[in-house]
């Protein structure tokens, strides 16, 4: 009895002990290595490809900041975080920051004490269901039975949704994204709702992703972004400009082709201020000139990210839309470089 | 300087402390909870600092919000505005619901498997040393996984029951069995005496108390006759009718009447769901502490001498009278104590529910409470108040069952 309560409060505080600790930069220098949370798996966001080496949309946020902090972006640990464990994870120190498909919420941000660095993809909550069951729209799911991933805004939108549609369902609540995709195609749920990106991730790992169809609304805003502790304002810096970085990169036209030859210096003051040739912005990140250089060298900059990942091209298939650069009538608007 | 012994020094000397045999436990349990206390206090005082470095706070407040989630299994009224106490008590009660029914059915397993383990027929009791063995030595989260995976494997969802070439159908036209669950027929009340089906189920239930109290007079009486005449009274037949005759006229004046479940939209519509996650967990608690609680009976039974067998034989006890009036009663002073553990084990072991996604209250308070209001620490404490509460509620009521068996010194 005494050795539980013990070992209870033992928890509770090694839970809590690591929460403070600030300066996070010098702990990632210290340590030589950036410890990224991530998605247990989700092909296209994040997943471990064939030989093992994580790859995806988010990894590639991960990497950047590796390669502007500490000059390597292999110099990561990818740390698979679920829908529940993430925040905990990163509240006690576990993870530097967390890259996993995060929606940035009112009280994530103020109430569990996280600072959003940015938004990397705009999205918003759609559902998947089997086309045999012949169903058109969200609202006529009255009474089905939907897999959900717990511990997510999903969970919490589904809820409002069915409330305010006056209709009924029964959640499956689920872990991992694996696990959903297996009980969906097993039958046990008749939709499976996320994030739309996710959706369409996860039905091109189908086998017969045509079998499927995703219903037409998009029932709430998920902006998805990198977050760090509250607190350490230099390291949620850092984060935040390595992520305008590579959208400043897109807009600005520097792609992982002409980087070197741009970095010699060009007669648009912007561009080189991005890439460190003038003024003395990685100084006052705490970083040198080239940081941002390197972080836009790892994977081209978010066009190329994209389009690597999770484009057209890919299998998964999703177009630019709302994340499409403002000059291109899209979101995507990083604060000037200066 | 006078006597050659001085008489035994009165007087105590803080030396004594550790080498007095009267006093050194005392001094060493001291030390042990003075170290302990620090431990606490250290641990106790190094979360509220880092709390308070981190601008967070330990408030129980967000237990009146509304939780914002829904939940599948719920055995009191809740929906997504209720508040995220509301959820936490769905998940009590579906722990709950699931450590009972789990307690009884590894019972009869156990009871079942251990006897036959000692059974004469070689196959018999091989099977069960294979059972044993099987189950006792694979983790039951292995188990909860394998069967539910192989129930939404095999079973058909409910779109197989549709249209006029159906792969499948309901059993009898009553039962349906899916990949998401097993729905039953539901008894209901056409009039009952109350408005509220609670109130009429109670109404049955005190009928049935009744009974049961009548019944215990019937054997009473049984008893005495014996006693005074010994001839025992044939009762069986009274005691059908003290059983079935008010239930039966019960159910008439109410009107029962059964809802059989009936496949409407995604899914199967009245009747009573027995969900997938609560069978896996169910089962896979029940086969896997089934196996433990054989190993026990086995011990309980060879700890009883031979000799009382064979002495019961030999005043003329056919077998199943030796094993029930003779051997059980004693081996069950054996078998108790660790059965106690068995049933904290299940109910602990409950909480893997979520592997499922069986709403209990690790799911609920522990799992989208605490992810949606980011309050660990104080779901955590709550969680482990719960456990502790329930483990030693089980034991206590365990343990006065225990004494009642007892052997009676006197
Ligand atoms: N954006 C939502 C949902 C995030 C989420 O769980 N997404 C799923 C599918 S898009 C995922 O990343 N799953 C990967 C995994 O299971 O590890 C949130 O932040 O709560």
């Amino acid at each position: 009895m005494k050795k539980t309560v013990f070992l209870g409060a033992f928890t509770v505080a090694g839970l809590a002990a690591a929460a403070a600790a600030a300066g996070t930069m010098d702990d990632v220098k210290a340590r030589g290595k950036l410890n990224c949370g991530v998605t247990t798996g989700l092909v296209g966001f994040a997943a471990p490809d064939a030989n093992g080496e994580w790859k995806g949309f988010d990894v590639a946020v991960c990497r950047a900041v590796a390669a502007a902090v500490l000059g390597d972006a292999s110099a990561v640990e990818f740390v698979p975080t679920t829908g529940k464990t993430r925040f905990t994870a990163l509240a006690s120190g576990e993870i530097d920051m967390l890259a996993r498909n995060t929606t940035w919420t009112f009280s994530r941000d103020v109430d569990l004490k996280f600072e959003f660095t940015g938004v990397n993809y705009y999205d918003g909550q759609g559902f998947m269901v089997p086309k045999e069951l012949g169903v058109s729209s969200a609202k006529e799911l009255d009474g089905a039975t939907v897999c959900i991933q717990t511990g997510t805004t999903t969970e919490l939108n589904l809820a409002d949704f069915f409330r305010s549609n006056n209709i009924s369902y029964e959640p499956v609540p689920i872990e991992t994204n694996a696990e959903a995709q297996q009980q969906y195609l097993a039958g046990a749920c008749d939709v499976y709702t996320t994030d739309a990106s996710g959706l369409a991730a996860t039905r091109a790992t189908f086998e017969n992703p045509g079998d499927h169809v995703l219903l037409p609304e998009i029932i709430s805003k998920e902006p998805l972004g990198p977050l760090v502790r509250h607190g350490d304002h230099e390291w949620g810096d850092v984060v935040r400009w390595t992520l305008n970085a590579l959208i400043s990169a897109e807009e600005l036209g520097i792609t992982s082709a002409n980087i070197g030859e741009m970095s010699a210096g060009t007669n648009n003051p912007e561009i080189n201020r991005v890439l460190g040739t003038e003024g003395t912005l990685g100084e006052m990140l705490g970083l040198d000139a080239e940081w941002s250089k390197r972080a836009i060298a790892v994977g081209g900059n978010y066009g190329e990210i994209f389009a690597q990942n999770i484009g057209e091209e890919t299998p998964i298939g999703l177009a630019r839309g709302l994340n499409a650069q403002w000059t291109e009538g899209g979101l995507l608007y990083s604060p000037p470089f200066r | 300087m006078s006597t050659l012994t001085d008489p035994p020094n009165a007087g105590f000397r803080l030396s004594m402390l550790f080498n007095d045999t009267r006093y050194r436990s005392l001094t060493f349990q001291v030390i042990a909870a003075i170290v302990l206390a620090l431990c606490i206090w250290y641990l106790g005082n190094n979360l509220i600092q880092n709390l308070r470095a981190a601008g967070l706070n330990i408030s129980y407040s967000f237990l009146g919000d509304p939780a914002g989630y829904d939940i599948n299994q719920r055995l009191v009224e809740y929906d997504s505005q209720s508040s995220h106490a509301r959820a936490a008590l769905v998940g009590v009660l579906n722990t709950l619901l699931v450590a009972f029914l789990a307690c009884i059915t590894a019972t009869v397993f156990g009871v079942v498997a251990g006897v036959l383990r000692l059974s004469n027929n070689w196959l018999v009791s091989k099977l069960m040393a294979v059972y044993v063995e099987i189950f006792r030595n694979i983790p039951v989260l292995i188990w909860i996984i394998i069967i539910f995976t192989i129930m939404t494997a095999v079973m058909p969802g409910p779109r197989a029951f549709r249209g006029d070439n159906a792969t499948s159908s309901m059993v009898l036209d009553l039962f349906a069995f899916t990949n998401r669950g097993v729905y039953v027929p539901m008894p209901w009340f056409e009039s009952g005496l109350f408005a509220s089906a609670f109130m009429n189920w109670m109404v049955v239930l005190a009928g049935l108390v009744a009974s049961w109290f009548v019944s215990g007079r019937v054997t009473n009486w049984a008893n005495h006759k014996q006693e005074e005449t010994g001839e025992r009274p044939k009762t069986l037949l009274i005691k059908l009718a003290i059983w079935f005759v008010p239930f039966a006229v019960l159910m008439l004046i109410m009107g029962l009447s059964w809802e059989v479940p009936a496949l409407k939209g995604f899914n199967f519509k009245g009747g009573i769901k027995i969900g997938g996650p609560l069978i896996a967990l169910w089962f896979a608690l029940s086969i896997y502490t089934g196996a433990f609680i054989a190993e026990n009976v086995r011990a309980g039974i060879q700890a009883i001498s031979k000799g009382q067998t064979e002495a019961a034989a030999a005043l003329g006890l056919r077998q199943g009278r030796i094993m029930n009036l003779v051997v059980l009663p004693q081996a069950l002073r054996v078998i108790i104590p660790p059965l106690i553990s068995q049933y904290l084990n299940i109910t602990k072991n409950s909480s893997l529910a979520i592997a499922v996604g069986y709403a209990d209250i690790t799911a609920t308070l522990g799992g989208i409470t605490l992810n949606q209001t980011g309050r660990a620490i104080e779901c955590v404490l709550l969680l482990m108040l719960f456990y502790l509460t329930a483990s030693l509620t089980i034991s206590m009521v365990m343990n006065i069952y225990n004494s009642s068996v007892k052997l009676k010194e006197r």
